[in-house]
């Protein structure tokens, strides 16, 4: 698919150690190039990773649909060929599937990026495509509200951008959820589970285009459990760990504390890959990899 | 057989004795006074010479659904006593930015024609139409009797255009100013009511967000006897809309400004029993920014509510519901999608009259995905709301058996506009198409008059719709469908369709040609972002000369394609207002 219009750096998430350079990642012969995430286009300083900038990170969904791409994308859904075909750069996955809800293509580097058409079919590509960082990339008039509508919400809504915290109040505990690979984030409400399964389907179902591994005390279904699901399995091989950062700002894999305990300090959850999972208690490691 | 025929070759000529001796022109016209469906005049004009000529003599309304499918001079020359015009312009979509500015429907050409032709204009509402201050002022002052201007979705005015029909209308009864792009400079226009007009019975500025100058509208509030519905904007604090509501008893619609304040208890006592005074409110609206903490004061006031709209607070579902259990003769609800599933089952349990649900989403381009409403919520509506024939609704997902129970529950639906907000979004529970849920609509809702698809949507759902919407009459559809079968079926199967507009499907010139006959029966087709070429409507135009076939090309897009169209029906030919952008096959 073409690349050209489309500014794939701005969109390259890319992960490497605190304050260094992130290596130049090309694809594996599976297609298969982490989606990373750029430390130095956020913060730099001290031992922890600074996600919070990152989840609200450059990576906005552009969403287009191009005509002549309009056939693939609104092609019957037969698992096979999205399945198959993992390095090229055609990949569609047409809403079921990729669970982003809309015609996405993959990129040789793995990136969800959309269909990027010959022509500006949509203003969005002309406007939106390298102008990733601030606004969030739409679809042109969609979802169908009028002007007078979205700017009378806009400048109603108190948005907090700044919240890294979780929302509290009115009995609702909102966390951010990202993860590793997928374009946006979500937002659950940690009160309305009551175990960490409860949890786990929850994020699987949300973020079903993609494979959740969890490696966790609490004995979640493995990888081979859920390969029998109808999800996509995008990034094949990839283990992905549920993870979360505390109120100290920590990062700590999910499960190894009591559930209370849990919805008390959690701040925000991340499903990372596990081979990224570094730093993370070695002891939870060791327990994830003598399980598999 | 013979005597049959022979009975009906005589009839004709008796008939016709009969119809001039017992019927002069003049009684004619009397009866055909009465008539105010425009649908019924136009099958009545069509009935013989005589009866167009009295129809025409009597008609005092017009209704233009497509201002470019007539012209002014066309309009003022049949019709020669019309008093109240009400005109559509620009394709629906352009609510939505898809129509390029300045892309046409002006109002000014049609002033001139009806300062010269209808100077006793009484009337004019308006629908994405352009409209000027010069145009307002041009109005103002060209139709000493005008009464009614309503304005919906307008673009291209200020509040100086308002200021002028302030100043000069002497004998206004309403000014309906709604969901425009108005450029709002200030609120003095209000003041520009004379001290000594007294006629206005509609006060609409919830749109503009000026301040107005509250003591000019307390005193035109208590000098306006008739006035039965008012709608404030923003600017207006709690403090003001009580003070107005105590001159005001009498009103019909109420609009509130800002419901948010800080009121100490004396205050709030007082907006209470303001409220307890106007016991003829049956429509309430605005509640900007409403703190639930004043709710309350309304309760006796929603007995009698029969529409209640509500879709500019974000209210959540615990203070909604509460609110909700006072409105049990709601008809009409209008609400934001904060009051999330909760909030739609207090609807079910409380309203079971109610007629009309619009869901819209509060934060519609959020990616961090908050709750909103889910199939959960309209399902609870359908099983209380038994009386349900229109709904909007906006949720970020669905699934086909929830809307198949819904239409079960709910036979008798006119209107069903479903948006899954996320295009192409499968039944999330069993990941399929929703194809049955828009079949289940078609199957069972057999007075359908108009539907919006969306979700993931193969040609099936096109051939459902071709095959049981018998009296659909706008169709939308975005982001749905697999070939041009999708589109011929419904062009070959819905025999009322009216209004077509599809933008991103899978749709090409098989499809748009295959309804070739099928246009002029409609108002109009917008087809954008789909697989239509420049030859193929081109072709179209030659072939229907009585069709208007414009494109509207984008800077830089393939010249072979066709990313805009818009076709529509006229007897005004091609229009000769069309910016560059448009070009006109």
């Amino acid at each position: 698919m073409e690349k050209s219009g489309l500014n794939l750096k701005a969109t390259e998430l890319r992960l490497g150690l605190p304050g260094s350079e992130s290596p130049e990642r090309g694809s594996d012969k599976n297609g298969n190039a982490a989606v990373i995430l750029s430390l130095k286009s956020f913060v730099g300083s001290g031992a922890k990773r600074v996600f919070c900038d990152a989840t609200d990170a450059d990576a906005k969904w552009v969403f287009s649909v191009s005509e002549a791409a309009a056939g693939r994308l609104f092609s019957p859904r037969g698992g096979g060929s999205s399945n198959n075909n993992n390095n090229n750069h055609g990949k569609v996955h047409v809403g079921s599937d990729s669970g982003l809800g809309g015609p996405v293509l993959e990129d040789g580097n793995g990136a969800c990026v959309a269909a990027q058409s010959p022509k500006p079919v949509m203003m969005v590509q002309d406007k939106k495509s390298h102008e990733i960082a601030p606004s969030k990339a739409q679809v042109v008039g969609w979802p169908p509200i009028r002007s007078y509508r979205k700017n009378t919400m806009s400048s109603q809504s108190s948005k907090n951008d700044d919240d890294s915290e979780a929302k509290l109040g009115l009995g609702c505990l909102y966390v951010k959820v990202s993860m590793d690979g997928a374009p946006y984030l979500r937002k659950v409400d940690l009160k309305t589970y009551s175990s960490y399964i409860d949890l786990s389907s929850a994020l699987e179902k949300m973020f079903s285009c993609f494979t959740i591994g969890q490696c966790s005390s609490h004995n979640v279904p493995s990888r081979d459990g859920l390969s029998e699901s109808r999800l996509m399995d995008l990034l094949h091989g990839s283990e992905y760990v549920l993870t979360y950062e505390d109120k100290d700002g920590d990062w700590m894999l999910v499960g190894d504390v009591p559930w209370e305990m849990f919805t008390d300090s959690c701040r925000r959850l991340r499903i990372m890959k596990s081979s990224d999972a570094i730093g993370l208690a070695p002891r939870a490691m060791e327990k994830c990899k003598n399980r598999n | 057989m013979e005597s049959e025929s022979k009975r009906k070759k005589e009839s004709p000529n008796t008939a016709e004795l009969a119809v001039t001796a017992s019927f002069p022109d003049e009684v004619l016209e009397i009866v055909l006074s009465l008539l105010t469906s425009h649908r019924d005049r136009s099958s009545v004009s069509l009935v013989c010479k005589d009866w167009y000529r009295a129809e025409r003599w009597s008609r005092t309304q017009v209704f233009i659904g497509n201002c470019y499918s007539v012209s002014p001079e066309i309009l003022t020359r049949r019709f020669p006593n019309i008093r109240s015009v009400t005109l559509k312009g620009k394709p629906r979509f352009s609510d939505f930015n898809l129509v390029p500015p300045n892309w046409g429907a002006d109002i000014h050409a049609w002033l001139v024609a009806f300062a010269a032709k209808y100077p006793f204009l009484e009337e004019l509402r308006l629908k994405r139409m352009a409209v000027s201050d010069e145009s307002l002022e041009f109005l103002a002052s060209n139709f000493p009797n005008f009464k009614l201007l309503s304005l919906l979705s307008c673009d291209g005015f200020s509040t100086d255009g308002l200021a002028a029909i302030a100043t000069h209308c002497k004998n206004l009864t309403e000014l309906d100013i709604q969901e425009n792009g108005i450029e709002d400079s200030s609120g003095s226009w209000l003041s520009c009511f004379p001290e000594s007009f007294t006629s206005l019975e509609v006060l609409n500025f919830a749109n503009l967000t000026s301040e107005v100058n509250t003591d000019a509208l307390e005193r035109l509030v208590s000098r306006c006897k008739s006035l039965k519905v008012l709608k404030v904007n923003k600017s207006i604090s709690l403090e003001q809309l009580q003070r107005l509501l105590v001159r005001a008893p009498q009103l019909e619609e109420l609009g509130t400004g800002s419901f948010l304040q800080d009121l100490t208890a004396r205050p709030y006592a007082d907006l209470e029993s303001a409220f307890n005074n106007c016991k003829n409110i049956h429509t309430l609206s605005g509640l900007w920014e409403a703190v639930p903490l004043y709710l309350p004061a309304l309760y006796n006031s929603c007995a009698n509510l029969t529409f209640l709209n509500l879709s500019y607070t974000a209210l959540q579902s615990g203070e909604f519901a509460k609110l909700v259990v006072h409105c049990p003769r709601l008809r009409r609800l209008w609400i934001l999608d904060t009051v999330e599933d909760k909030g739609l089952e207090a609807v079910g349990s409380n309203c079971p009259l109610l007629e009309e649900l619009r869901v819209f989403p509060a934060d519609p381009f959020d990616e961090e995905i908050i709750h909103g409403v889910t199939e959960e919520g309209f399902v609870a509506v359908s099983f209380g709301c038994r009386r349900l024939h229109y709904v909007l609704y906006f949720c970020r997902q669905m699934t086909n058996a929830a809307v198949a129970t819904i239409v079960q529950n709910c036979p008798n639906f006119t209107h069903f506009r479903l948006c899954i907000m996320t295009p192409g979004l499968p039944d999330y529970l069993t990941n399929e198409p929703m194809d049955e849920a828009f079949g289940a609509v078609v199957k069972t809702c057999s007075k359908l008059q108009r539907l919006s698809v969306s979700g993931l949507l193969t040609d099936l759902t096109f051939e459902y719709i071709g095959k049981y919407a018998k009296n659909l009459e706008t169709l939308s559809v975005a982001f749905a469908g697999r070939s041009d079968r999708g589109m011929q079926c419904v062009l070959e199967g819905c025999p009322k369709l009216r209004k077509l507009e599809i933008r991103d499907c899978p749709f090409g010139n098989e499809a748009l040609l295959s309804g070739l006959e099928k246009y002029e029966s409609m108002r109009s087709l917008w087809m954008s972002a789909c697989n239509v070429t420049m030859n193929a409507c081109r072709r179209l135009a030659k072939q229907m000369p009585r069709l208007n076939v414009e494109v509207m090309k984008e800077d830089g897009s393939d010249d072979s394609q066709a990313d805009k169209v818009y076709i529509y029906r006229t007897v005004a030919g091609p229009r000769r207002d069309a910016p560059p952008s448009v070009l006109t096959l």
